[in-house]
Order: C-alpha cells, then sequence, then structure tokens
C-alpha cells in the first residue's frame, strides 16, 4: 500500500501590483518559510511588468535552492498579440528549465501540450465534471484548482469519480485563504475608478497594494477591484476546515498572498496541521465560506 | 455574413425566421442554457415545430447547451445533446469540455459551435478546441477590440461570430461568479445571472431602492429611471465616490463598425435576447437584416439609417447603447 503523501501548503502568485523591491523582499521571507509550493507571475494585466520574466525566473531558482517547489504561473485573460507571444515565451522556458505551468487559459493549454510539459489547471478554467477534468489530464494536467463557485461536496464526488474511472492519478489544490477573483474584464476598474483610459492608466494600482474595495451604499464591502479583476468584497477563510478540505481530496491548500501577514497564517495552518487542530484564522466579520457549504459565496456557515 | 438571432419561444422564433435570420438559436427548458428563465425555452414538441419551421424557410437552427454541466447531474447535460441529435438540429453551442467531449464522441456529425461562454479570446485557445473537439465556429466573448477581433478571424482556425447588438456582459463571459458570490446562482452552474427570485424594491421615502439577495444594488431619487438590478451595473461606493463602479446600464450596438466586422473575415453576427419579447426580436432582427443585405449589396460604401439607431435605441437598457470593448476607454 502506498503511503498518502502529506497535504502541501501552496502560496497563489500575487494578485495585486507591488513594487519590485517589496516583491523581492517578499520571496525573501517566502523561501524562509513553511510554505511548499510557490506559483509566480503576473496573472493579472500584461502592463504590469515591474518584474520581466527574468526577475521571476530568478526568483524561482533562489525558492528551488530553499527547497519550494515552484510553479510559473499565466495571464488569465489573453487578447492582444503580444500578451500571446509572452505566455508562449514563459511555456517555453518553463519546460526548459524543468518548471510546471500554472494554465489560466486554454491558449497555455495548447501551448503546454504542444511542448509535452505537464502543467497545473489554475482557478479560471472551468473544471465542473470528472469527464472535464480528464480531457485536460490527458492533455498534461497532473494539478487541477476547482471553480471557486463549486462545494465541497461537489469537490469531492469530482475526485472519487475522476480516481474510479482514470488510471492516471490528479493532485487537488483548493483555495483555503484570500480574496477570491470572481470575474475578469477587458476593462480596467481601477483605471476607470480614476476616470484614465486603460492605456494611459499611469500604473495607478501600484497606490492600491489591496485593491480598492467597493460599498454598497448601505456600507456592506461587496466587491474588491483589481485592475481588470472584481474580486471578492470578502476574504474566503477556510483555513479552520481544512481537515474537510484534506477529507474531500485535497492534496495542496492554497493561500493567497494578499498582505505580508500571510507568511504568519502559513506558520499557523502549518502547526494547526501537524497537531491535528482545527483552529488557524477564527471566523471574523470580513470573512465568508459560503460557496464550500453550497451556499452563495459571500455568506458564512 | 450569417445573423444568428434568439428565441426564447416558438412565437418569437417564428418571428426571426420570418424577419430574416439566417439561423435562430435556442435552448431548452432546464439549466442546460445560460438563459435558464422562467416561462423561456423550449420543450421537445416546441423544439421539433421550430425546426419543421426552419426547414421550410430555410433557416437553420442551433442549440445553446452552454451552461457547464455539474458532477452531481452530469446526465442532463448529455440527455440536452442526444435531443439536439434526435431534433436535427444544425449546429451545437457548447462551453463545457464534458459536454463537447460526449457530442464529438458520440455524434461526431454535429457541428460545434464554442459558445460565448466557452471564454476563448485568442487564437491560440481556439487551436485547441479545433484540435481537439473540430469546432467549426467560435463566438467570441464581448471582450475584444476590432484589432483583437481581427487578428482572431485572420488567423483562420476557425469561423468567427461576434456579438452585434443587445445586453452587454461586461466580463469575459464564462468567466464570471459574480452571481453566485451574491445568491448562490449563476450563468456557469444554473444559466442564470441575478435571478429575479432575489430581487427586491423598496421604497424609503422618495428613494426607490433596489436589492438582490438583500444586498442594495442601487438607490433612484425622484424622476430616475429605475432599472433590472444585474449586479454589475448598479452604483457602488469606492474611496468616498458613489457611481457606476463596473459599469452603467447600457446595450451593445456595433451597427457602425459592420463593414469593419466583415472585413476583418467574420462570419456570423449574433443577436443577444433569448429571455426578449416576440416584438422586441422582430424590430431587431428586421434592423440587421437591413442593413447585413445593403452591406453585402456594396461593401465599399455602406451608410447606415438614422432610423436603425432611434429604433435599437428604445430597445436598450437605459435608452443607452455603447461600442464596448471596441471603444477607446476599454483598451
Amino acid at each position: 500500500m502506498t503511503q498518502a503523501q502529506p497535504t502541501k501548503i501552496s502560496l497563489a502568485p500575487l494578485p495585486y501590483f507591488w513594487p519590485k523591491d517589496r516583491v523581492l523582499a517578499f520571496y525573501q521571507e517566502v523561501a524562509k518559510s513553511d510554505v511548499d509550493v510557490v506559483y509566480l507571475g503576473e496573472t493579472v494585466c500584461s502592463k504590469r511588468r515591474e518584474l520581466r520574466l527574468d526577475d521571476w525566473f530568478e526568483i524561482a531558482g533562489h525558492l528551488v535552492e530553499h527547497g519550494k517547489e515552484v510553479v510559473l504561473s499565466t495571464l488569465a485573460l489573453i487578447e492582444a498579440e503580444s500578451e500571446l507571444h509572452s505566455l508562449k515565451q514563459l511555456c517555453t522556458r518553463a519546460a526548459e528549465d524543468g518548471y510546471l505551468v500554472e494554465a489560466n487559459d486554454m491558449a497555455a493549454v495548447k501551448y503546454l501540450s504542444d511542448l509535452n510539459a505537464f502543467f497545473v489547471i489554475g482557478p479560471a478554467m472551468n473544471i465542473y465534471n470528472a469527464d472535464s477534468l480528464a480531457v485536460l489530464a490527458e492533455s498534461g494536467a497532473i494539478r487541477w484548482l476547482p471553480q471557486l463557485e463549486m462545494a465541497g461536496d461537489q469537490v469531492a464526488a469530482i475526485v472519487a469519480d475522476y480516481k474510479a474511472s482514470q488510471l492516471k492519478t490528479i493532485e487537488t489544490e483548493i483555495m483555503a485563504y484570500g480574496h477570491m477573483t470572481l470575474a475578469y474584464s477587458a476593462r480596467c476598474y481601477t483605471a476607470r475608478h480614476y476616470d484614465y483610459p486603460k492605456d494611459q492608466c499611469k500604473f495607478i494600482c501600484l497606490e492600491h497594494p489591496q485593491g480598492i474595495k467597493a460599498k454598497s451604499q448601505d456600507g456592506l464591502e461587496i466587491f474588491t477591484l483589481n485592475g481588470i479583476q472584481t474580486q471578492s468584497g470578502k476574504c474566503l477563510n477556510l483555513l479552520n476546515q481544512w481537515q474537510d478540505l484534506v477529507a474531500k481530496g485535497a492534496t495542496h491548500l492554497r493561500i493567497v498572498p494578499e498582505h505580508d501577514q500571510v507568511l504568519e497564517i502559513v506558520a499557523d495552518l502549518k502547526q494547526a496541521m501537524e497537531a491535528g487542530e482545527n483552529q488557524v484564522l477564527p471566523l471574523k466579520e470580513q470573512h465568508c465560506n459560503g460557496y464550500w457549504n453550497r451556499i452563495a459565496g459571500m455568506a458564512v456557515v | 455574413m450569417e445573423l444568428v438571432c434568439p428565441a426564447g419561444n416558438l412565437p418569437t422564433f417564428q418571428l426571426a425566421v420570418d424577419k430574416g435570420a439566417d439561423a435562430v438559436y435556442i435552448g431548452f427548458k432546464d439549466n442546460t442554457n445560460a438563459r435558464h428563465f422562467s416561462g423561456l425555452n423550449f420543450n421537445d414538441k416546441k423544439a421539433l415545430r421550430a425546426i419543421k419551421y426552419a426547414q421550410d424557410n430555410g433557416t437553420k437552427l442551433f442549440v445553446a447547451i452552454n451552461t457547464y454541466a455539474q458532477q452531481d447531474n452530469i446526465q442532463q447535460w448529455r440527455t440536452a445533446v442526444d435531443r439536439v441529435a434526435d431534433i436535427g438540429a444544425d449546429a451545437l453551442i457548447a462551453a463545457d469540455l464534458s459536454v463537447m467531449d460526449y457530442a464529438t464522441s458520440k455524434y461526431p456529425n454535429i457541428p460545434i459551435h464554442l459558445s460565448v461562454q466557452g471564454s476563448a479570446t485568442n487564437y491560440a485557445a481556439l487551436e485547441f478546441y479545433v484540435d481537439r473537439f473540430n469546432i467549426r465556429r467560435a463566438v467570441l466573448p464581448r471582450v475584444l477590440s476590432l484589432k483583437q477581433v481581427k487578428q482572431v478571424a485572420e488567423s483562420n482556425k476557425v469561423d468567427v461570430e461576434v456579438f452585434g447588438f443587445g445586453s452587454l456582459c461586461i466580463m469575459a463571459e464564462g468567466r464570471c461568479y459574480l452571481s453566485s458570490y451574491m445568491t448562490g446562482e449563476s450563468p456557469n452552474t444554473q444559466g442564470v445571472c441575478s435571478p429575479a427570485k432575489y430581487v427586491e424594491w423598496k421604497e424609503q421615502g422618495d428613494v426607490l431602492e433596489s436589492r438582490l439577495n438583500d444586498v442594495v444594488i442601487d438607490r433612484y431619487g425622484p424622476g430616475e429611471k429605475a432599472g433590472y438590478p444585474t449586479l454589475c451595473k448598479g452604483r457602488f461606493e469606492a474611496e468616498g465616490k458613489t457611481y457606476h463602479v463596473l459599469e452603467e446600464p447600457t446595450s451593445l450596438n456595433t451597427l457602425n463598425i459592420l463593414p469593419e466586422l466583415h472585413k476583418a473575415g467574420v462570419k456570423a453576427i449574433k443577436i443577444e435576447g433569448r429571455q426578449r419579447s416576440p416584438a422586441y426580436v422582430g424590430q431587431v432582427v428586421g434592423i440587421w437584416r437591413e442593413a447585413i443585405d445593403r452591406l453585402m449589396a456594396n461593401p465599399a460604401d455602406f451608410k447606415t439609417e438614422a432610423q436603425w439607431f432611434s429604433t435599437l435605441q428604445t430597445l436598450s437598457e437605459g435608452a443607452q447603447t455603447t461600442l464596448g470593448a471596441y471603444s477607446r476607454p476599454w483598451q
């Protein structure tokens, strides 16, 4: 009998536009942290170029030296020819250097399968059933992130069905903490907030290292504006249910690095997992966990 | 250039055919399609009458099975594909990998159109679907500029269909989960957005307030025209400013750039609105038929009619139209 692998902790790509120095300093800390898998790269906007591809690969190399597994993540919404070109470059170089890639658009799946490279199915890829998962596994997927709006029992059913029908195994990574990306648009809402055209955005999102909060007219935080992304107003917190996540098939628990304190959360999660305890981060007013429980995502159980 | 029109019921279907649609698209009466509204869509009997009417008039019928098959009820999507084959529809409009996989393995002769809900915005993504499922056409999300549409069309991977007129999704279709965040139901899972059963109107003094699952979407003062609380078109507050944070209530209208779309190699124009009345669909189809005929007759010197615009304006959300992603501030 094969021994089950211990559940790993992963760090999502940085969602916000941070200055280069802050990014470099952050990943210095990540190298020393309890994180097992680190996803790197720009997934939101191709205009965000504080770091070049070379910079990301340099960070990747440093993290690998510290024993981390590194995955390069791709842009989610690919519209321009130049973006396809950059995507192809990233996929090719990652494959050459032996890094996994997180595919966030079918274009990445196309390029990676042409390269015979293995990949991770990112969170914007719309897998809602085991048959769809099998289609992408056939193209080279070895890990997947369930769609955020799916409930825990649905994820468990997909994992079970996949296991029963496929010869290959697949890893399942579930987002446990962070603001959820709920929509992608051609429009940049940060630029719109300032009445700037998108092509003259002045990189204004640098001034919003945790996005811009949008509230309903009676004061409820409902969205977080992050460039072309509309994120949830509340922060997903499934940390205290990590045992349920694992029971439903999670091989990896994902945490979104949206502020400097996330590495403390990682440490607390690691400690709780080692001790078999379920209290990691108490549910706060701005937290939510509805999707996992098959109700509105913003709700709390 | 083909004109593809919506129908939510048989009278609308017949009217769309009569007014000159080249193809009419429908959905079945369940959550396998992205307009799963009560009182809308086709049962088997009505679908058969529709296909008979279409064939008698030389019009094509497409069926949209363009939500994502849910694991615990995947058979429902397979049955819907079987019904597409049974009635002999001219194309299946699909978004989900498992739906396309099932269709190509069981009915390799049914042409597949990649739905806008499939969210393919570039030619490399389309290549994947061509290689894997031999799709014949792709409906592009309403997020691309004219130049980008041109690049996709010119790559010649597959025929391209774009939206011409109707309600405007401002997010990349198939990649928007805002509705389920607020209500638990979304386009991908239930075929709905901002569902009516969660809508509530409250009058407080002379302010009219719209809510969706108890979240305030907008407040209207005296004399202000109130609109359906689609959650991305509400007024919210950010850093002390209250405004349409995501988008104003408005409809897409691309009549003005029809010659450019044709020149770019776009093969079909889609009209949005299976939820609309026969009168609405009839008027819109009539105008677009006239426009496309005029364009085909003389592509080099296409002139629009002021009356087309004024009529389409009255049929638009908030009586406003936009070029959406084709307009400069979006790019």
